[in-house]
């Protein structure tokens, strides 16, 4: 591979280039058994049970949104890679890096923001730090969050263990929030109340593993890089194949539409309030209705499944009744014209 | 009507699929001219529909597979300079030159921004006024009488810190230099959409009768593209070589007249380099002189100098229709979307793009 020698905007996407450089630059000086795992959250064996440990930074343009903002995504999103390991959120860091500049009022609206994210989540945040960069050198306000949780004994949720017959279930509407970020950038004003689906999910899981217990192979929650390379990053990971069925994913009408402006695939498209779950096959349609009947999952559907075929590929059917191979992201999902 | 979920349904496509298999009686070689065909046979799985004895060459409808080097090594120059910033469409981002993309040149330090329509370019240079915004120009005629609508405006408006870098191409000429080439063996054309809706059907009227060949003006919708093909199957079978029109909602006989007039008020023909393809003649479409304030290559001196394809890159072969992606020897090898050599790799209308995304494995 030809290197390039300057880090792009193409490494932050989530996509191949993502992965490139944690496999070129990060695991070569860093590896240990935890970290090569490279799952939404490391488990850590303390002796005395499994800590669920992660971290995230935001840096989102633009900070507010319809939907949310950048201090709701902070907290959603670090208790989702928690949850995605099957863990219980115990308490979140909170560090700000903050451009010279920005205005006391948008920081305040942002901290607010945490405030009523944490208590919906019933998540503290128990740490924090804060620094501060000249204009220029920042933009805005950047956020990371770490956060641990605990794992109860037997849970084993990985992308290692999808397994061949596996349900793909993803729990509602795919593309809300990588839409609506786009189009705001974009400048484009588009009627169909595009929204951000920002939520947090770790009780959406609790009652999933309370309801099947062992029968939750694989969660994932699809954010950067979309459904298609979250679900390449599981086939390769479990040397499995998937197969999807694109009439049964669930896209609202308004963010189709504006993807098909916009020139977008919704399959790449960041997803912040959803969860793809790989479930046993027997238990998939109990876990379904479940996922159903709570406000996090009313638009849940099955999408496809695990089957034997080529390790690491992922087909799609399409509506036409083709098929064609759907690959992971490679950069940054750039708008196409013509 | 939703096209968008109507045309795409299966309901509706497997009779077609069906009727376009009855209809074939022998081999047909049919080039789809333009990239976001490809890319539309590609994406709905059409490809594992199509019945034996069929076969679909993309052509050189792509509008940033077919800049040249050369032009793209202009406009990373042009990003570089100081006080400048660059407006692109985002298919441009990647598209590698002899050293590097406009992607590269960000990371270096030039301000390279993605806009939507070269209205939007019009509208930095305003929001930035210490700087001189240059929209970096590449299209077919689908988008050309939308940048010189911008000229006009920015006439109209006296602005004095905006100008154009057009590596623009039309469609005629090119389809007539590569149609002049017997070891192409054609039997129809899928003509350009959009294309078509500026230049209107009639403008394939003489290459229909100097070629003998079908000719059928098509949309992007699965069911637009299967119906195409089902007239191009109807007149080799029954010996006709004619321009049809299967875009009717979005194209007339003779186009967009006023879009025409914008275009040629603006701009004029020029001799214009075609990667892979070579010189054709009449085939760009330069600045006049009226606009030459405008003109970012005569207001920051550019030369475009010629620069040599990359070796082993076949993209000059593929755009003619007389390769495949995987007769290249660097297809998904070395060149891949993320490092491609040429733009058929990385622009996402390419052959080769539209190859790797969805057709491999």
């Amino acid at each position: 591979m030809k290197t390039t020698e300057t880090i792009l905007l193409d490494h932050g996407s989530g996509g191949r280039a993502s992965q490139e450089l944690i496999k070129n630059i990060f695991l070569p000086y860093l590896a240990n058994p935890v970290l090569a795992c490279l799952e939404d959250s490391a488990l850590v064996d303390t002796g005395a049970g499994l800590l669920a440990f992660t971290t995230d930074s935001y840096v989102v343009d633009p900070i507010f949104f319809p939907g949310g903002d950048i201090g709701e995504l902070a907290i959603n999103g670090t208790i989702n890679d928690l949850a995605m390991r099957g863990a219980k959120p115990l308490c979140l860091s909170l560090a700000l890096i903050l451009e010279e500049g920005f205005p006391l009022e948008d920081l305040k609206r942002v901290i607010l923001s945490i405030q009523g994210a944490c208590r919906k989540a019933d998540v503290p945040v128990v740490t924090g730090d804060t620094k501060v960069v000249p204009k220029g050198k920042g933009d805005k306000i950047f956020i990371n969050t770490s956060g641990i949780g605990l794992v109860d004994s037997g849970i084993h949720i990985s992308a290692r263990n999808a397994r061949p017959g596996d349900a793909v279930i993803l729990s509602g509407s795919m593309g809300d929030h990588g839409i609506t970020i786009l189009a705001q950038r974009a400048g484009i004003s588009l009627q169909g109340n595009l929204r951000s689906d920002t939520m947090a999910l770790h009780r959406l899981v609790q009652k999933m593993l309370a309801a099947a217990p062992g029968a939750v192979h694989t969660l994932r929650d699809p954010t950067r890089g979309g459904v298609a390379t979250s679900l390449n990053e599981i086939a390769d990971a479990a040397q499995v194949a998937v197969e999807l069925d694109e009439s049964e994913i669930p896209v609202k009408p308004g963010v189709a539409a504006a993807c098909e402006i916009l020139g977008m695939d919704p399959l790449y498209l960041a997803n912040e309030g959803k969860c793809l779950a790989l479930v046993a096959k027997e238990h998939a349609g109990r876990v379904l209705d479940l996922i159903r009947s709570l406000p996090e999952g009313a638009d849940a559907a099955v999408i496809g499944r695990v089957s034997e075929g080529p390790a690491g590929r992922v087909l799609l059917k399409t509506a036409a009744g083709g098929s064609r191979i759907v690959q992971s992201l490679t950069g940054e999902p750039l708008p196409r014209i013509c | 009507m939703k096209y968008v979920s109507e045309f795409r349904d299966k309901k509706f496509i497997a009779p077609l699929v069906d009727e376009l298999r009855r209809t074939i009686d022998r081999p047909l070689r049919i080039m789809e001219v333009c990239g976001t065909h490809t890319m539309a046979v590609f994406r709905h799985g059409l490809r594992s529909l199509m019945p034996e004895g069929l076969e679909l060459i993309s052509g050189p409808g792509c509008p940033v597979c077919v800049t040249s080097s050369a032009h793209i090594d202009g406009f990373i120059d042009v990003a570089g300079r100081d006080g400048v910033r660059v407006a692109i469409f985002g298919d441009l981002y990647r598209v590698p030159g002899s050293h590097g993309s406009l992607a590269r040149a960000q990371s270096m330090g030039a301000q390279v921004e993605v806009v939507y329509s070269p209205m939007d370019a019009l509208t930095l240079a305003g929001r930035y006024p210490q700087q001189v915004t240059v929209f970096l120009s590449v299209g077919f005629e689908t988008t050309i009488p939308l940048v010189a609508a911008t000229i006009l405006e920015a006439e109209r408006l006296q602005v004095d810190n905006f100008a154009v870098f057009p590596a623009h191409k039309i469609m005629p000429p090119a389809l007539t230099a590569l149609l002049g080439d017997p070891e192409l063996r054609l039997d129809g054309l899928l003509c350009p959409g959009h294309v078509s809706t500026i230049i209107g059907a009639a403008a394939y009227e003489p290459l229909a009768a100097s070629y003998s060949l079908s000719c059928v003006v098509a949309g992007f919708e699965p069911v637009d593209i299967l119906q195409a093909l089902i007239m191009l199957a109807r007149q080799a079978r029954e010996g006709r070589a004619e321009v049809e029109n299967a875009y009717g909602r979005a194209v007339s006989w003779q186009g967009n007249l006023r879009a025409q007039k914008l275009m040629n008020d603006v701009f004029e023909p020029v001799d214009c380099q075609w990667r892979g393809l070579g010189t054709i003649p009449a085939s760009g479409m330069a600045i006049r002189d009226h606009f030459s304030c405008f003109d970012a290559e005569k207001r920051f001196g550019i030369n475009l100098a010629e620069t040599p394809e990359p070796q082993g890159c076949l993209c000059g072969q593929i755009l003619q229709g007389r390769k495949t992606p995987a007769d290249c020897p660097l297809f998904a090898g070395r060149c891949t979307p993320l490092n491609p050599v040429g733009p058929c790799m990385v622009s996402s209308e390419g052959t080769c793009a539209a190859h790797y995304r969805f057709g491999r494995g």
